[in-house]
């Protein structure tokens, strides 16, 4: 395959960034899409300019480093999977690329293609937590049963990555799926019923702290997220927020 | 025994732990607020370490080259943790879990710490779900276990396909309660490149800020690292892509010993390469096994028709499959250790009955399970004169249930439906048992320096079994360090902030400055990467799943004069004052180039096969590994002395006493 890639280009956070065109050939359907930038990395190494920045580290979709704007849409056309896990049979021969750091006031670009997402980690630490100390004196494992039912709907909040394509997919750059993933996780749990309150005020100012937008209930970033975190998080950690405000 | 403690306290096995704990020094709270500890890698072992050690109160600094501490490369660990809680009521015990633990290391690794290692596994759970991990449950509201390969018992605990992922927030929510608390200072984006001794004490450390390129110095009374494995030394591995061993390769070679290099283990059950861009390897779960039957065509004509596409798996009868695992170890079948169904598959397509382009894939095949599970499914819903397509079709639902990111994730690289064609699978490089030589308290050989997690060398052996290492990261850094470090650190509540000003902080800073910098003026004609894809490539044909002597001697000269070659050609561009990837993986090619020749003099020198270390010269006749006790029974610490040709090997002798030494067999 080949291909014409447009690639936003940024020296540092300082620097005014912009889109670069470079033409790449010798792409096989079967490469994934990073493995894509990493044939052209090398061109470009072997031509003796710098290489484009871009995050990435477990590439099987589990560790939320890899982002990218691939086209407009986080993690690129595919559904389900993040853009270390997209592969290159998804495009045709001949396409265009446009491949961008994700967007939001509160992700600054650090490089070229990597982005800051600390802001995420302040709104963990303000709160995405359960108060026990890890002595190992804690109360046998099956004490409390929790009905399965429970425990798979706090699963599936807990699959968020922490990789910022909610974010990226919003218009308003809201983290309200992300924030609500973290929050509902332990509210669903008896564990973390008890500091429930707490937890979702200190979760909820950090997160408007930082500058995320608010939602207004489009759906876009239930659609982008690459583990599927459904919007029904939103609704939960919103009851959590009335309750917990009104007390 | 020479220079290596091990400090095993005396007494009887089950109260080594325990007499240890009520004998050793204690800080008291008020001077624990005096006291810095550094932990370079935030995966379970330094993110359990590090969130303990400052509940504690002590002051702890984490490191991670990652942007947070959750992203660490336990975050990708699929299938589950053991545990000797016996909710099966199967008889496990915490002496079962050790009696496996050490037949599956191949008798190589520390009775005393496996027996600990043991011993804590059931609080690990209760604190893990006291924090919030969400574990797989039944209906009844109680925690589920699946069965992992090596053991007669289900005491695998899981969360889906994503089991450290789950452990791994937990820990980080941990860490996080500390962050907010001000009692961790979390460096993300940061990369430790050197130790810093002081009077022979691990005294700091040199980190190199990821974004901005400073060299930044940091003080500690104790340092810990937890920085994970070396596979990336092979290129191709399970690993993530910045999986690195330069921090326990820098402390080695500041006095570390490091032990049993050539203890790597190759994960049987990881999806084919497929070409020559290759990155990474991606692993599918030991846990498949449970239900999947690994197989190849029985005839070599099948076979190659297969491979030229002629021919496709399921329309192969029943009679003309070769459910190899099951034939050749009939009382574990398909969940015999790793190292065995590795060679196994290995052995198969060496002979040609390869079922990929490349000849170098089996099946994994689900179809069995399907039915199994379907007409369980249509017994409890009570289901009359169900058709076989309905009870594949209820079959799949629970396999889906059970292993459906998983399946998911096979499709999206592979491109071809696991619940209608059997799965394609390969050995990979996937795990190192080998690592930091530590005694009973964790402590390297160099005070103050503590390694943990699949940084040390201790509990696995020459094999580790399957759900066994979020296991021993997370004991290692809930249960274990957070005693032990006490003890070396009760000596330290009168020392006072270390500063950073001292000669020795100026030397080593002076060091990497030096070595990055000739990276960058190097300016040669190839890029990291070719010389790591080189490096990889001697790894895999000559030190990979079976080895021998004149190959292993090949391989030390080859990488030696790569190694040269590197230092004068790579051509790394950028800058060191910015955010410059080609120059952290510089440096940790660097460091591969180095550890790879000692790896490949360690498996030389042991001449014996044991678990994943296969001696082609050492083998039974029917092909299973050949250990010998009598000669090689001992840990390999070796001691760099200025070259990885030159290293030192110390020995530790391994006692068994509870345990009989036996010959490992899974049939």
């Amino acid at each position: 395959m080949n291909l014409t890639l447009k690639i936003w280009r940024q020296k540092d956070a300082a620097s005014k960034g912009g889109i670069q065109t470079y033409p790449l050939g010798g792409v096989e359907p079967d490469m994934s899409f990073l493995e894509m930038l990493d044939v052209l990395n090398q061109e470009l190494i072997d031509k003796g300019e710098e290489p484009v920045v871009f995050d990435h580290d477990c590439r099987e979709g589990i560790c939320g480093t890899c982002s990218l704007q691939i086209n407009g849409e986080p993690h690129g056309p595919d559904r389900g999977v993040t853009t270390c896990q997209l592969h290159m049979r998804m495009f045709k021969d001949g396409d265009t690329i446009t491949i961008e750091p994700f967007r939001a006031k509160a992700f600054p670009v650090i490089k070229d293609l990597v982005v800051d997402r600390s802001s995420f980690e302040r709104i963990q630490q303000a709160g995405g937590y359960i108060s026990v100390n890890t002595s190992g004196n804690t109360q046998d494992a099956n004490s409390i049963p929790i009905p399965k039912d429970q425990a798979d709907a706090a699963f599936y909040a807990a699959t968020c990555i922490g990789c910022g394509a909610c974010v990226a997919a919003c218009k308003n750059a809201s983290a309200m799926l992300f924030t609500s993933a973290k929050v509902s996780q332990m509210a669903l749990l008896p564990q973390g019923e008890i500091e429930a309150d707490r937890r979702v005020l200190a979760m909820v100012e950090q997160m408007d702290k930082e500058g995320f937008g608010n939602c207004t209930n489009t759906g876009a970033c239930e659609i982008e997220c690459p583990k599927g975190i459904s919007l029904e998080n939103i609704a939960r950690m919103n009851r959590e927020y009335l309750r917990a405000s009104v007390k | 025994m020479g220079v290596l403690d091990s400090k095993v306290p005396q007494g009887l096995l089950a109260e080594k732990w325990v007499n240890h704990k009520n004998k050793i020094n204690l800080v008291n709270p008020a001077n624990k607020r005096n006291i810095d500890i550094i932990l370079v890698g935030t995966g379970l072992a330094g993110g359990s370490a590090a969130a303990t050690l400052a509940e504690l109160g002590y002051n702890v600094k984490t490191f991670c080259y990652q942007d947070s501490p959750r992203r660490a490369h336990s975050i990708a660990a699929q299938g589950g943790i053991n545990a000797a809680k016996n909710y099966q009521g199967d008889g496990d015990s915490d002496y079962r879990l050790f009696y496996d633990t050490v037949k599956g290391g191949d008798y190589r690794s520390r009775e005393s710490n496996v027996y600990r290692l043991a011993e804590v596994s059931g609080n690990i759970i209760d604190q893990c779900v006291a924090q919030g991990v969400p574990f797989a449950r039944e209906y009844g509201g109680l925690l589920d276990n699946r069965s992992f390969g090596g053991v007669l018992v289900s005491r695998t605990f899981y969360a889906k396909g994503q089991t450290g992922q789950q452990l791994l927030l937990g820990c980080y929510s941990a860490m996080n309660r500390q962050i907010n608390r001000g009692k961790i200072q979390s460096y993300t984006r940061h990369e430790m490149l050197d130790v810093v001794l002081v009077d022979g004490k691990a005294r700091g450390i040199i980190a190199r800020d990821l974004v901005t390129g400073e060299i930044e110095r940091h003080s500690a009374h104790a340092v810990v690292i937890a920085s994970g494995g070396y596979g990336n030394v092979f290129f191709l591995s399970t690993n993530a892509m910045g999986s690195n061993v330069t921090a326990a390769w820098k402390v080695h070679k500041k006095g570390a010993f490091f032990a049993n290099p050539c203890f790597t283990q190759i994960h049987p059950t990881c999806i084919p390469v497929s070409g020559e861009h290759q990155s990474k390897l991606t692993l599918m779960s030991e846990s498949l096994r449970n239900d999947g039957r690994i197989w190849v065509p029985k005839k070599l004509e099948d076979a190659k028709a297969i491979r030229e596409g002629k021919l496709k798996p399921t329309q192969l009868a029943e009679e003309d499959r070769d459910y190899y695992l099951e034939r050749r170890y009939p009382a574990f079948g398909n969940l015999v250790p790793r190292d065995v169904a590795s060679r196994a598959a290995k052995e198969r397509c060496d002979a040609g009955f390869g079922v990929n382009k490349t000849g170098e894939a089996v099946y994994l095949d689900f179809s069995a399970a399907f039915m199994r599970y379907g007409k369980e499914a249509v017994s409890t819903q009570k289901i009359e004169n169900a058709s076989e397509e309905q009870i594949r079709e209820l079959g799949k639902a629970v396999v889906e249930a059970k292993y459906g990111n998983l399946f998911q994730m096979y499709e999206k690289i592979v491109d071809e439906n696991p619940y209608q064609t059997p799965m394609k699978i390969y050995p990979a490089v996937h795990y190192t048992m080998g690592g930091l030589w530590v005694d009973y308290n964790l402590q390297t050989t160099v005070p103050g320096l503590y390694a943990a997690g699949e940084a040390n060398f201790s509990d696995h052996g020459a094999n580790r079994l399957g759900a066994s290492a979020l296991m021993q990261g997370l004991a290692d850094g809930y249960f274990v360090l957070p005693y032990t470090m006490g003890d070396y650190l009760a000596n330290d509540i009168r020392t006072g902030k270390i500063p950073t000003d001292s000669p020795e902080f100026d030397e080593a800073e002076r060091n990497i400055r030096g070595q990055l910098e000739r990276f960058l003026n190097t300016k040669g004609t190839k890029s990291v990467d070719y010389f790591h894809k080189r490096l990889g490539k001697i790894m895999w044909d000559k030190v990979g799943m079976s080895r021998n002597a004149t190959g292993l001697k090949e391989a030390i000269s080859e990488i030696k004069a790569l190694r040269e070659e590197f230092w004068n050609e790579v051509r790394v561009p950028g800058t060191i004052d910015s955010m410059n990837p080609e120059l952290e993986k510089a440096g940790r090619v660097a460091d591969f180039l180095e550890l790879g020749e000692l790896f490949a003099k360690d498996a030389l020198h042991r001449e014996e096969s044991c678990g994943g270390h296969f001696r082609e010269e050492y083998q039974t006749e029917e092909g299973e590994a050949l250990r010998d006790d009598e000669n090689f029974m001992y840990v390999a610490a070796w001691e760099y002395t200025g070259e990885p040709a030159n290293a030192i090997l110390h020995k530790e002798e391994l006692k068994y006493e509870n345990i009989e030494v036996k010959t490992r067999s899974y049939k």
